[in-house]
């Protein structure tokens, strides 16, 4: 074997790097190591993931939660309702949040409705057309029909955003608007709310469905066969187009995940996101 | 044995562990998506996976091809943005401008593969798309916005690997050619670039491989609609796209779907590397 002299920093430099890679290597272990660990610390810190129509106001019950418990962390993570629910089977996550009703094959988990969310039809604020029927949505979105001027606006080309395969807030548009038919394989996807209300925002000439209480000024919400997307609607259940929040746990939930979850179905948990654009749990 | 003798040949094979462990990283990762790619893949048939125009994977149907046609149009588009746009500069900096010049930009070109691609993304959708919309017409998020993004995103790759390429080729061919009497131009057309072919080549291989890998920017402004194109100007998803923007929420057959997805796309890479690597080989001769 060749010698070579042990000093020169080209030695150094590799040791170096050897132990670099040595040292990621143990971080990566211990980081694994940690994350299955984590279901024990159930009492410092919750982790919640799913649905990302959920996210925002899971969001904000973790805010106000954790004001009133210091030391406690709740950690809100998106990804789906498909991946959230399969979180909580696993044991990722405490609490799996979902924008669609379980499957079979998912049932099994302990579930919660924790609000009721309308699914608004939303169009570009200077689109003439306010009012769609659901026989028009559905063929708007099925491809049928193609253009503005044959639902009473401009003479152009119709736009459509729909959401990802498996999306909960997709699940829920083609049970409830879709029914047997399918959403055209040209419509543009986007993989959440907010993408979808941006190009809706953006483009004049578009059309998509977010969950009502993120729309927002910059989209306007058509109206459904004569009736208003609004709160007062669903609750005076005229507004046909609602589906549940589900926060669903695998087996009975630990005290401090158990007390958060009070918390949300409390008066006050429910108020916050009455505020927010959800229908409360007590009002349905 | 001497002390010193025992230490090299621990250092010797603790690297070649470390070594080993790169190599046996690619084969855990290509038996893992072969593995769980490959069952769907056979149980639906090849062919149908390869040329089926239907992707509806929770009701069992899952045709690749649009995904497959997506790719290879977004990528050749970037190609046809990236290429000329890329070895034009790569002329200009090594044949046409000051050695000052060339320090100064080559670096910033070297800049531009540093910023990650979600800004890239950003960007696009931002300002290329409306830019698009407002033109051209269509939804804005289409082909012709992937490719653009992709073609600028490519161009550090090509310019950078044709430069060494060019700079490569001995001086004394440039000083034959010019003392025979040839412009610059001519020099560059007829000597330089047949000289330097093969690093071109492999540049514009490397580039292509990074187009049909980009995924994060492609979600943003492809619009990512299952069906084929028919202008430049409709939205498109590509291979690395449909695997991103489902695998969130994918499970059972459908999550074996696009481990398929992957296969396909590895297979394309691979085919892309190796190419790449046998071109560039030709210029040691």
């Amino acid at each position: 074997m060749a010698l070579r002299p042990a000093g020169i920093p080209g030695y150094l430099n590799l040791r170096e790097h050897l132990a670099v890679l040595v040292g990621l290597f143990l971080l990566g272990a211990t980081s694994i190591l940690s994350s299955s660990c984590g279901r024990s610390s159930a009492e410092k810190s919750i982790t919640i993931a799913g649905s990302t129509s959920v996210q925002p106001f899971a969001d904000r019950w973790a805010e106000v939660y954790m004001k009133k418990h210091q030391g406690l962390s709740i950690n809100v993570q998106g990804g789906g309702s498909s991946a959230g629910i399969q979180a909580a089977k696993s044991g990722a996550a405490h609490i799996g949040m979902s924008s669609r009703d379980l499957r079979p094959e998912e049932k099994g988990l302990l579930e919660v409705i924790v609000a009721w969310d309308g699914l608004a039809i939303i169009v570009h604020p200077t689109n003439p057309v306010d009012e769609l029927s659901i026989v028009q949505i559905q063929n708007i979105f099925a491809g049928n029909i193609r253009s503005w001027a044959l639902v009473g606006g401009p003479d152009k080309e119709i736009h459509v955003v729909t959401r990802e395969e498996g999306s909960g807030t997709r699940g829920a548009f083609l049970e409830m608007v879709m029914g047997r038919m399918r959403i055209s394989k040209r419509a543009i996807v986007q993989d959440s709310n907010g993408t979808v209300r941006e190009i809706v925002a953006n483009d004049p000439f578009s059309i998509g469905y977010i969950s009502l209480g993120l729309v927002n000024e910059r989209v306007k919400a058509v109206r459904l066969d004569g009736v208003e997307a609004s709160v007062e609607n669903i609750e005076d259940k005229k507004y046909r187009l609602v589906r549940p929040f589900l926060f669903v746990t695998s087996g009975p939930p630990g005290p401090g995940v158990r007390d958060f979850l009070n918390f949300v179905l409390s008066r006050e948990g429910q108020e916050l996101i009455e505020e927010e654009g959800l229908i409360p749990v007590y009002k349905e | 044995m001497t002390s010193l003798e025992r230490k090299e040949s621990l250092i010797r094979i603790t690297l070649l562990l470390v070594a080993f462990s790169a190599v046996s990283v690619l084969v855990m990762i290509t038996f893992f998506i072969f593995g769980e790619g490959t069952p769907i893949m056979l149980r639906y048939g090849l062919k149908k996976f390869l040329f089926n125009l239907d992707w509806f994977p929770t009701q069992g149907s899952y045709g690749l091809l649009p995904m497959i046609v997506g790719s290879i149009l977004v990528t050749s588009g970037a190609l046809m943005i990236g290429v000329p746009f890329g070895l034009a500069g790569a002329v200009f900096l090594t044949e046409f401008s000051s050695k000052k010049m060339r320090r100064i930009i080559k670096p910033v070109i070297e800049l531009l593969a540093g910023i990650p691609s979600v800004v890239y993304g950003f960007m696009g959708v931002v300002v290329l798309v409306p830019f698009i919309r407002e033109t051209f017409g269509g939804p804005g998020l289409s082909v012709l916005a992937a490719s653009i993004i992709l073609g600028i995103m490519i161009l550090p790759t090509i310019i950078s690997i044709s430069i060494d390429s060019l700079e490569a080729v001995p001086p004394s061919y440039r000083e034959g050619s010019i003392a025979l009497g040839a412009t610059r131009w001519q020099t560059t057309r007829m000597v330089m670039f047949p000289a330097a072919r093969s690093g071109i080549l492999a540049s514009i291989i490397l580039g292509m491989g990074r187009a049909i890998g980009e995924t994060m920017a492609v979600i943003m402004i492809a619009g990512n609609a299952i069906a084929i194109p028919r202008t430049p100007l409709e939205p498109v998803r590509t291979l690395t796209s449909n695997i991103a923007l489902e695998m969130a929420y994918a499970s059972g057959e459908h999550r074996e779907a696009l481990f398929a997805t992957g296969v396909i796309l590895f297979l394309i890479i691979m085919v892309l590397n190796t190419a790449a690597n046998l071109t560039s080989r030709k210029r040691g001769r």
